[in-house]
């Protein structure tokens, strides 16, 4: 019963988030004394690096027909894969593809999924955030097939050393109803969603003509910028830096929150960063709370000089 | 245009998160509860607004008992035109999924219009498995939708942007920001939805793929470490040779 992990790969490149699930995939292969094997559908290369992370075995299914993301496609790919593996568990990242892709395969298989899971199975019970990263659940899968989806960022990865031996794969491709028009980058600055650090700020710095020091900092750190809901809403910054409940949700290693005070809706959205740096002029300031390393100060004498101390330890 | 909206009932987003009966159960005490934002807000407008523009009706559907009525009212009182609540406990997104595929297939709905995930558990399950289950086409974490005659261009959130699709009805998508601006019921909508059929149907026979066995809480911060304002070298001293982190 192998152990079947999804390796989503974007313009011809397997992302951070595939690495991460197949090596969460890898380790319950190994703690079952199976073989984990991982799917790439569409044009992508170095895929034998996927067994630096305990993959034994790639399935590429290189179509270029399969180039767009097409999730109805996808999930019989994935179906047929782990019919000929005999895979009883499958593993995605619960990131943009993952979720629009794993929900059908459970639908498909008629198996039990948890998502967002944050530690490896005991047994058949896994471990996920709910309520916004404020609580945790235990869930039972109670069907043979289970699925998986890991809350990028949350599970440590695993190096072997490996390298895997890649497979052309080959099966009935499912129709389906969805064209790919258009894809629109926001800009082709590192991804809020997948920086190691980002640097946020909020209503705090009064007005957009002061986000200069912020993307100063985040240049010398090589982070993304992020921002609260109203300064979003209210056209400081573009929509697409807004994080917290109704934004996006993030989880990177370290998160600087500057002039942001720290509400219940932003931190559902930041609290799986690991490391969370305040800086606000209010003592009281709620973010405190959640903070590891804190500043009480005024942003527009803190964040310069700031600036100043990463370029110099940089040097 | 038929259009289905799910909507799921949640803590309100301040909710004190604690757990009872051995940690196996979440505290609703003093908890209100709201439609789940994401649903009202983004799945829910943007149904009025096509049927506005288009003509049709817009069903809103729930799984759950009867203490979801509330919620549904809002959803009705917001300008639904009628409910519809599957009377069974939801502890499983495949169980509810289930639920809702076989009303939808039963009374063909142009589109099934979901929120992007409930934010109790954080599933991001249910839409996707309805349209599975359906054989529908999919798009999640739609940012915008627009219909022409039945093909809707639909852009959804993807690692650094966005993506545009196109797909022909019926398909079933999950709704993410972006999708319509949240609107506050009127006096005539709450009186109205007094009288607006909601209608409890009894549930189809389905298995729970999945139980909870229990909860916990996140251990608790070990306490900020302050740096003084004029000492802004030992934050980065201590970012770099303590947390690692950069
Ligand atoms: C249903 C719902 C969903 C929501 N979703 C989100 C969400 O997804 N994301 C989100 O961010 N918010 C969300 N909100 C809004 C949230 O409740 C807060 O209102 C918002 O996060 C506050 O933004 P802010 O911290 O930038 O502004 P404020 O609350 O105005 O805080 C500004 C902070 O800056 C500090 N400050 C002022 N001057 C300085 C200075 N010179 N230097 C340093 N610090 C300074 C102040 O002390 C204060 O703490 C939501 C609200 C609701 C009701
Ligand atoms: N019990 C329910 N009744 C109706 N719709 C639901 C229910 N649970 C979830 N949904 C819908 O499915 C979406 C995703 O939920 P989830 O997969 O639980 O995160 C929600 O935003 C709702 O639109």
């Amino acid at each position: 019963m192998s152990v079947l992990v999804y390796a989503d790969s974007n313009n011809g490149t397997l992302t951070k988030n595939a690495f991460e699930a197949a090596s969460y995939g890898a380790q319950i292969a190994q703690a079952n004394g199976t073989n984990a094997v991982a799917v790439v559908v569409g044009s992508a290369s170095g895929l034998e690096d996927l067994g630096n992370y305990g993959i034994a075995k790639v399935l590429h299914l290189s179509d270029a027909s399969l180039d767009n993301f097409d999730p109805q496609k996808i999930t019989g790919i994935i179906a047929a894969a782990a019919q000929q593996e005999g895979a009883s568990t499958i593993i995605f990242s619960h990131d943009f593809s993952g979720k629009s892709v794993a929900p059908r395969l459970s639908a498909k298989l008629d198996a039990g999924m948890v998502t967002g899971a944050v530690a490896l199975p005991n047994g058949n019970v896994i471990k996920k955030a709910v309520f916004s990263g404020k609580a945790f659940a235990e869930v039972e899968v109670n069907t043979d097939t289970k699925i998986i989806a890991v809350l990028p960022n949350s599970v440590d990865k695993v190096t072997t050393g490996g390298s895997a031996s890649v497979e052309a794969f080959s099966c009935d491709i499912p129709s389906s109803g969805l064209t790919v028009k258009e894809i629109k980058k926001e800009s082709t600055e590192l991804s809020l969603t997948e920086a190691d650090i980002v640097v946020s700020a909020g209503r705090g710095l009064k007005g957009p003509e002061n986000w200069g020091m912020i993307e100063d900092l985040a240049k010398e750190l090589g982070a993304a910028t992020a921002c609260s809901r109203p300064v979003a809403d209210i056209g400081w910054r573009p929509h697409h830096e807004h994080v917290g409940q109704t934004g996006f949700a993030i989880r990177p290693n370290l998160y600087f929150a500057i002039g942001i005070s720290g509400a219940i809706q932003h931190l559902a959205g930041v609290n799986g960063s690991k490391v969370i740096v305040v800086i606000n002029t209010d003592a009281e300031a709620p973010f405190f709370k959640a903070a590891d390393y804190g500043i009480v100060g005024d942003a527009f004498e803190v964040v310069p000089k700031l600036v100043e101390a990463v370029k110099k330890l940089k040097a | 245009m038929k259009i289905l909206v799910c909507i799921s009932k949640a803590p309100d987003t301040t909710a004190k998160i604690a757990f009872t009966d051995g940690d196996t159960k979440f505290d609703e005490n003093g908890v209100q509860f709201i439609v789940n934002p994401y649903d009202e807000w983004y799945a829910l407008v943007r149904g009025l607004e096509l049927k506005e523009a288009n003509g049709g009706s817009v069903t809103v559907i729930n799984v759950g008992r009867a203490d979801s009525d509330p919620v549904i009212r809002k959803a009705l009182a917001i300008g639904a035109d009628d409910a519809v609540r599957i009377d069974a406990d939801t502890t499983d997104a495949l169980y509810v999924a289930k639920q809702i595929a076989n009303y939808a297939k039963e009374n063909a709905y142009d589109m099934v219009l979901c929120g992007k995930e409930t934010i109790d558990y954080n599933g991001s399950q249910v839409a996707g498995m309805i349209a599975e289950l359906m054989n529908a086409p999919y798009v999640s974490l739609a940012s915008k939708l627009d219909m022409n005659g039945n093909t809707a261009t639909i852009e959804r959130d993807i690692e650094g942007g966005v993506e545009v699709v196109e797909t022909a009805t019926p398909f079933v998508l999950s709704s993410a920001k972006g999708m319509a601006e949240a609107r506050i019921p009127n006096m005539r909508g709450i009186m109205a939805a007094r009288t607006k059929p909601l209608n409890v149907v009894a549930a189809s026979e389905a298995n729970n793929a999945t139980t909870i066995k229990g909860f916990s809480l996140p251990p608790a911060k070990s306490g900020c470490k302050y740096v003084d304002a004029d000492n802004v070298e030992e934050l980065v001293n201590l970012l770099h040779n303590e947390a690692k982190a950069i």
